[in-house]
């Protein structure tokens, strides 16, 4: 297991990943809209988007700087900021955060990169334990299907052409993220993530998830949770 | 396949896609707290060692082509926390590592570095983050052939620091910890706690440490001392 600080604060950290295509973006935005409407204050976070850090990965990607350890780098500072402005004063305010990947993110897409497996869950320890992990898991044609079939232009990083796995951008993509899909596989156990069948309807999955929800940290939202006021 | 004795090795782990067999130059870092004379040392060095026909690269923190900028916005507002510090500066030295030392030990360079890691882990753990977390962070850099420690003591970075700048830096005098109640004692409290840290840091990474209380002169002796073995090698 890995050694995440213990979550100490009143707040919730909730957090989900999958492979690209997988809808777990969906999956959260409805959760969060729905833990709103009970009038619990949420907290958005999504990966690889703090405006610190933002011209290094944008400099980088332009000019194809990275290399697998400074991606690595450069992603585990974003998150370092999130972290540290957003994540945890949010949780020890009282609020549920719900992050759009986390450092399972970093786990499955650097090593499937070549990153050193021990090395990149030692760089991500500083991070906070989540109360509840969910991963969205979907066969790799099925998330193909989904990212080709709607999107004309993949970028370099996201395909891991600077794998050199084929000139091909979309068969240099579908075998990357094939990579990292049995990389989330291999850690899913171990990880205590909730897999949640994402071959399934987008509202049967939202139910297992709101399902997993009330029954994991239910109790806490009259409890610790920071509450939107109703005159407001 | 025979190994070199003097072969560069990685800390813990190997950097991907890195191959070290044919790294022939040697890297040489200066490390200190905040005006220890470092860069001073450095060009001394590079002239002296570019006259005796070796060729030269020279590199320092925060330089990097990834991240110079933006480890330069960040700092010019208040906003950027110790831990995301600790991070950008790691990724800027692994930017430098692989980009600008790493080929230029390859093609037979010596590497003159101001500040390697160690400052990195020195500055972050000052800002009470976790030493060990952070020496596993960086165990992906190489080990020089010689690190030197320019030791000054705080009194003495103080009164170059005086008389040099004439005023006291945010970061350099921790600020965002802070280490006192106004610049001044925040910047002895920080100021020593550096090299405390770089104290500790020194036995196990075989520093070689050199008394930077002096005038350069007699501190350039001591290195060029130091180094003509290795030169040698």
């Amino acid at each position: 297991m890995v050694q995440f600080r213990p979550n100490r604060f009143p707040g919730k950290l909730i957090i989900v990943e999958g492979i690209d295509g997988s809808g777990k973006s969906t999956q959260l935005s409805l959760l969060s809209r729905w833990l709103r409407s009970n009038r619990l204050v949420v907290s958005f976070s999504e990966w690889n988007s703090s405006s610190l850090v933002r011209d290094s990965t944008k400099q980088g990607k332009k000019k194809q700087l990275f290399t697998p350890t400074t991606f690595s780098l450069v992603h585990a500072t974003d998150f370092a900021d999130r972290l540290e402005r957003r994540i945890r004063p949010m949780l020890e305010a009282g609020a549920i955060v719900c992050a759009d990947r986390y450092a399972y993110t970093a786990f499955a897409r650097d090593v499937a990169r070549g990153v050193n497996r021990e090395w990149v869950r030692n760089l991500y320890r500083v991070a906070i334990q989540p109360d509840l992990a969910f991963y969205f898991r979907v066969p790799l044609e099925v998330a193909l299907n989904r990212i080709l079939g709607g999107r004309a232009a993949l970028k370099y990083y996201e395909a891991g052409m600077d794998l050199k796995l084929s000139k091909d951008i979309r068969e240099s993509f579908a075998l990357f993220q094939g990579r990292i899909l049995a990389e989330y596989d291999a850690m899913a156990e171990e990880m205590g993530f909730h897999v949640i069948d994402a071959t399934g309807t987008i509202q049967e999955q939202q139910k297992q998830v709101r399902e997993i929800v009330i029954d994991r940290i239910g109790d806490s939202f009259e409890r610790d949770i920071l509450h939107i006021r109703e005159d407001w | 396949m025979t190994r070199r004795t003097d072969a560069l090795d990685f800390y813990e782990h190997p950097l991907p896609g890195i191959d070290l067999s044919d790294l022939s130059g040697k890297l040489i870092v200066i490390e200190g707290a905040d005006s220890v004379g470092r860069t001073t040392q450095v060009q001394m060095l590079r002239s002296w060692l570019e006259e005796r026909g070796y060729a030269v690269v020279d590199t320092g923190m925060a330089q990097s082509a990834l991240t110079k900028e933006g480890i330069q916005a960040a700092k010019s507002g208040h906003t950027l926390g110790p831990l995301t510090m600790g991070m950008f500066y790691m990724a800027d030295f692994a930017d430098r590592l692989e980009n600008t030392i790493i080929p230029a030990l390859r093609a037979g360079f010596v590497v003159l570095t101001d500040r390697y890691f160690y400052s990195v882990i020195a500055r972050a753990v000052a800002r009470h983050q976790d030493l060990e977390w952070m020496e596993g962070v960086a165990g992906f850099a190489l080990v020089p052939h010689i690190v030197f420690y320019l030791r000054a003591s705080v009194e003495e970075v103080l009164a170059r620091v005086v008389r040099g700048k004439l005023y006291f830096d945010y970061w350099e005098s921790g600020m965002d910890v802070p280490y006192g109640k106004d610049r001044y004692e925040s910047f002895m409290g920080y100021q020593s706690k550096l090299i405390e840290v770089l104290d500790s840091m020194s036995a196990q990474y075989g520093f070689c440490t050199v008394d930077a209380n002096r005038l350069p002169k007699p501190i350039f002796k001591d290195l060029k001392k130091a180094i003509e073995p290795i030169l040698a090698d």
